[in-house]
């Protein structure tokens, strides 16, 4: 029992709690906000999830991983679009045609290493931004509004704030599970492996690059999930999810958390939008003080917000 | 039982006071662009909007006014999140603003859902005076199609033969091209829509204009590009050789900028800054003494919207809880407009003439004047689509 | 026919500008192994700095020609500062720590000038047309940008292929250990190194300046550009930038107005107008796609690794 009890731990379990009990704490104050900022970053820390699994315990530095975020809101906005409400056609799709582009990515990309893997996931994530801004027919660059919310056969109203709000908890909550169950099985070992030292593995006898390949599919498609919820919260899609940028936003995430951690992607999450909101409200400069902040990080605090409290120790 | 009834009604004409009582203030939020090339319209607006406020001494129906600015930086997805959080967080009663109409339908959504009050003080895609209609949101400026109709009948009017249309690819643009090919009774030689805002290299699309050999170029380009255009215009030789006609290209923003290129070159517009009524001699000479530049139809428009707002919290005396008293005193529109006279559509859209203005040099300086008046009490054309819901 | 001609010169011109952008990056890249994403960041700062000077000069040869000596020193100063931390560390710390300083600058340049943008007008004996050949056109001023270009060109081919300091680049370019064991000042060569690549990005920034765009975050729309050129070239070779970078001009300029034409035989002008641009930018990333799985160093690599 000893062992569980350290600052990480801790930490981690104030944050489930918080999280759990933020509807309750809006209900009482009346600030409606909060769950809205919260729901987003939730999703955000779904999609940062994701990316740790590749990233973080993977070793693979994906510049595109905001491509799925957009494959999956797209999905559901198109058939919204065009009357199909169905969470049971959209969200398959969504997780379909993620997994899909990820196949297709991962093959050609995985070949590739260091910058050069960065270079050609930005690729393939600004061709398929680009293939959506041409879209004339679903708004192109001006986006598209999506007037009513997936649709499960009544079984679940994604339209009430708290409803959903729980809803993209639990989804979290199971997708940090899977990626807990993957990472300490043997698939997990020898991603980890691989990231360490892919001839060991090869030699040992893996075939390393299906492994990568599974993994890489794996997470967009998580990834993908994320965007369909995310069409949902905003009632809205533009182009604009998937650009390079955002991608970007989502490695810092990981990265300010703690790679390969598990919950380091919800912490990275966390910090970035609290400190983006009370950062704005402090200064419309906020941004001047992130960029170092991300500096500092990098040289000083490799190890993120995990890192960090895996260094408290107790006295 | 009488007593219980009694004693009920007592009880329940104690909680019913409460909430008839007025606001302790006004929010008002206000999207624009505020960053990039485009700020100069955003900055515009903010300050007509603030003279407007200076001259209800900030005050709107004795109740004090705050109003929240935000910056869309010209992206329909922040312009959303912007209001999102006006409605949400900022709790605000009121939102207006909104240069861009690609933001403005983006943002659409979440103002009527939450049952708040949208004025838009610019944008006026067609499907908000259409099918989009509703009984929140109101336009203190005009349906897109409109300016450029008027272009259209002008150039009617002037005899021209044949067209080429420019414009950007967007919600705007596409309206603007629309609404000059629906009045317009020549033939339209050609249409190119640019990519909008990246692209301000118009070289391809001004050869093929050369190449088609029209009696007039139809352009419409906002802020900073209606600049890029007008010297590019020049620089590939067309001036003087094919007229230009304009809507929204030329204005008192980009005049300053683009200097002789634009004389000669007519436009159209609901308000030209030498409307001779009461209401626009204040705010002009306000406006020129407060800031020492000359407002445009954006600051105009943004003033009236001020106006518009100040006339419906005055009619319902701040009551702003009974909305569906707040939309009848909206759609009595009963304030002294700028640009004179000044009625609702059923669509909440204004119907209201559209003049002629042209550029001249007043000394060292560069001005439009309004030289005629093109169409009297223009209504949309769209107004049969709209079908207005109950609530 | 004088379309096809004037868009090969646009082609043309944009290339050049973006060779002038990936030719810094390439160099960085390839000598210190350094993912620059804020090199972007410099091209910014240049436009800005030039709009600046020139307003405060009244002239525009002046206050471009001090726009780059303040470009080169920020570039010298943020090697200083920042880069030389960076050495050696894994490329996600580049990106990572690059990206922070994307923001940075960003905001910095918000602070200074104000979120509005700036304007860089032309001096009026470039704003003029100029007869290139019979009944064709162009403007004087994007004449100018790819008369400079070229010679800024032929100046770092002289420079790289004909002195001293361009041996070391070459050398530093192929195998960066050696370069440091035969004793050469290795800090200072990178020094200049980038800011020799930092004065060329506010060099493409300042260009574009007066026909384009002055305002914020203009760095983070062409960084992209410039590193797929650095791919599609080869890193750390500038012939292979110069190759690419025209390429790349060429593909965007005459896709964007021929895939329009093309597409409207089928479909209708909104269409066309919406898919042209977005097809010829997904062109120019399936290129660089092919050519990393066919090969991944890049059509003229510099040998290293």
């Amino acid at each position: 029992m000893k062992g569980w009890l350290n600052a990480r731990n801790v930490f981690i379990a104030i944050v489930l709690v918080a999280l759990t009990l933020l509807p309750v704490y809006a209900g009482i104050t009346g600030d409606r906000f909060v769950v809205t900022l919260f729901t987003r970053i939730i999703i955000l820390a779904i999609a940062a999830t994701s990316l740790n699994l590749i990233l973080g315990y993977g070793g693979m530095m994906s510049f595109g991983h905001a491509a799925y975020l957009g494959i999956g809101g797209y999905a559901v906005g198109i058939f919204a679009h065009e009357g199909i409400y169905s969470g049971f056609i959209q969200w398959p799709v969504a997780l379909i045609m993620s997994a899909l582009f990820a196949l297709v990515i991962g093959a050609l990309s995985l070949r590739t290493r260091g910058v050069y893997f960065i270079m050609i996931t930005l690729a393939f994530a600004q061709m398929a931004y680009y293939v959506v801004a041409g879209l004339a027919r679903y708004g192109g660059d001006d986006g598209l509004t999506i007037y009513k919310r997936s649709d499960f056969a009544g079984l679940v109203n994604l339209s009430n704030k708290t409803f959903f709000y729980y809803f993209c908890l639990i989804v979290l909550y199971a997708c940090i599970y899977i990626v807990w169950r993957l990472v300490n099985s043997r698939f997990g070992l020898v991603i980890q492996g691989v990231r360490s030292n892919e001839t060991r593995m090869r030699a040992i006898g893996f075939p390393t690059y299906r492994y990568r390949l599974v993994c890489f599919v794996i997470a967009g498609t998580m990834c993908g999930l994320a965007g369909a919820l995310v069409a949902n919260h905003t009632d809205f899609v533009s182009p604009a999810m998937m650009y390079w940028t955002r991608s970007g936003d989502l490695i810092v995430m990981v990265v300010l958390g703690g790679m390969g951690s598990l919950f380091g992607p919800l912490f990275g999450a966390v910090a970035l939008l609290v400190l983006e909101e009370v950062l704005s409200g402090v200064t419309e400069y906020w941004q001047i003080i992130l960029g170092p902040l991300l500096l500092l990080v990098v040289l000083f605090a490799r190890g993120g917000i995990d890192g960090l409290l895996g260094k408290v120790r107790h006295a | 039982m009488r007593k219980t009834l009694l004693a009920a009604g007592a009880a329940l004409l104690l909680a019913a006071g409460p909430a008839a009582a007025q606001q302790k203030t006004i929010k008002i939020g206000f999207i624009s662009t505020f960053s990039g090339p485009v700020a100069v319209i955003g900055n515009d607006m903010r300050n007509s909007f603030e003279l407007a406020l200076d001259h209800l001494g900030r005050k709107m129906g004795g109740i004090p006014v705050e109003v929240i600015y935000e910056d869309d930086g010209f992206k329909p997805e922040v312009g959303k999140q912007k209001t999102d959080k006006l409605i949400e967080s900022d709790k605000v009663d009121f939102i207006t603003g909104y240069i861009w109409s690609n933001v403005l339908l983006a943002s659409l959504k979440s103002a009527v859902d939450s049952k708040t009050f949208l004025i838009t003080a610019n944008a006026g895609p067609s499907q908000l005076a259409g099918e989009l209609c509703s009984p929140y949101v109101f336009s203190s400026s005009w349906n897109n199609d409109q300016t450029p109709q008027s272009v259209g009948l002008y150039m009617n009017q002037k005899g021209v033969k044949s067209v080429f249309l420019i414009g950007p690819n967007y919600a705007a643009g596409k309206d603007m091209l629309a609404g000059v090919a629906s009045t317009f009774k020549g033939k339209v030689v050609g249409q190119e829509l640019t990519k909008w805002p990246d692209q301000l290299d118009f070289s391809a699309e001004l050869a093929k204009a050369k190449d088609a050999n029209p009696d007039a170029v139809f352009v419409f380009y906002p802020g900073r590009a209606g600049v890029q255009f007008l010297t590019q215009y020049a620089q590939a030789g067309l001036k003087g050789k094919i007229p230009l006609y304009t809507a929204f290209t030329i204005d008192e923003l980009s005049l300053p900028l683009q200097k002789d290129l634009a004389l000669g070159v007519p436009g159209a517009q609901q308000w030209v800054n030498d409307l001779p009524n009461d209401a626009n001699k204040k705010f002009v000479a306000d406006y020129r003494k407060k800031y020492n530049s000359r407002p445009s139809f954006y600051g105009a428009q943004s003033y009236d919207a001020a106006m518009l707002i100040n006339s419906a919290v005055v009619a319902t005396k701040g009551n702003l809880s009974d909305k569906n008293a707040v939309r009848r005193a909206l759609e009595k529109a009963d304030f002294k407009s700028v640009r004179g006279n000044f009625k609702f559509g059923p669509n909440h859209v204004p119907i209201q003439n559209f003049y002629l203005q042209d550029v001249v040099k007043d000394g060292n300086e560069f001005v439009l004047k309004t030289t005629a008046t093109i169409v009297k009490d223009f209504q949309d054309v769209h107004h049969a689509k709209c079908k207005m819901p109950a609530n | 026919m004088t379309l096809f001609i004037e868009q090969c010169l646009n082609g043309l011109q944009f290339g050049l500008l973006l060779f002038m952008l990936a030719a810094g990056l390439t160099l960085v890249f390839g000598i210190m192994d350094l993912v620059n994403l804020a090199h972007g960041s410099l091209y910014m700062i240049g436009a800005y700095f030039a709009a600046t000077f020139t307003a405060w000069t009244g002239s525009f040869l002046l206050g471009v020609a001090i726009a780059l000596g303040g470009t080169l020193l920020v570039g010298m100063a943020v090697e200083v500062i920042v880069m030389r931390r960076l050495y050696g560390r894994d490329h996600l710390d580049h990106v990572l720590a690059t990206f922070g300083l994307i923001l940075f600058f960003d905001e910095s340049v918000r602070l200074i000038w104000g979120p509005a943008g700036l304007s860089l007008p032309l001096p009026s004996w470039l704003n003029a047309p100029v007869q290139i050949l019979p009944g064709i056109y162009y403007s004087a001023y994007k004449l100018s940008i790819i008369i400079v270009s070229l010679a800024v060109a032929a100046g770092l081919y002289f420079l790289v292929m004909r002195t001293r300091i361009g041996m070391l680049i070459r050398a530093g370019a192929s195998n960066r250990e050696m370069v440091g064991a035969l004793g050469v000042n290795i800090k200072l060569l990178y020094t200049l190194v980038f800011g020799l690549g930092a004065a060329l990005a506010g060099l493409a920034g300042l260009m574009q300046a007066p026909i384009l765009t002055v305002q914020i975050g203009m760095g983070e729309i062409i960084i992209i550009l410039a590193f797929v050129i650095t791919v599609i070239g080869g890193i750390g070779s500038i012939r292979g930038a110069f190759v690419a970078a025209i390429f790349v001009g060429l593909i965007d300029t005459l896709g964007r107005s021929y895939f329009t034409d093309l597409i409207r035989l089928a479909f209708s002008k909104e269409t066309a107008a919406t898919a042209a641009p977005a097809l010829s930018s997904m062109l120019i990333y399936l290129l660089m796609a092919v050519v990393l799985v066919v090969r991944p160093e890049g059509l003229f690599s510099a040998g290293q690794k």
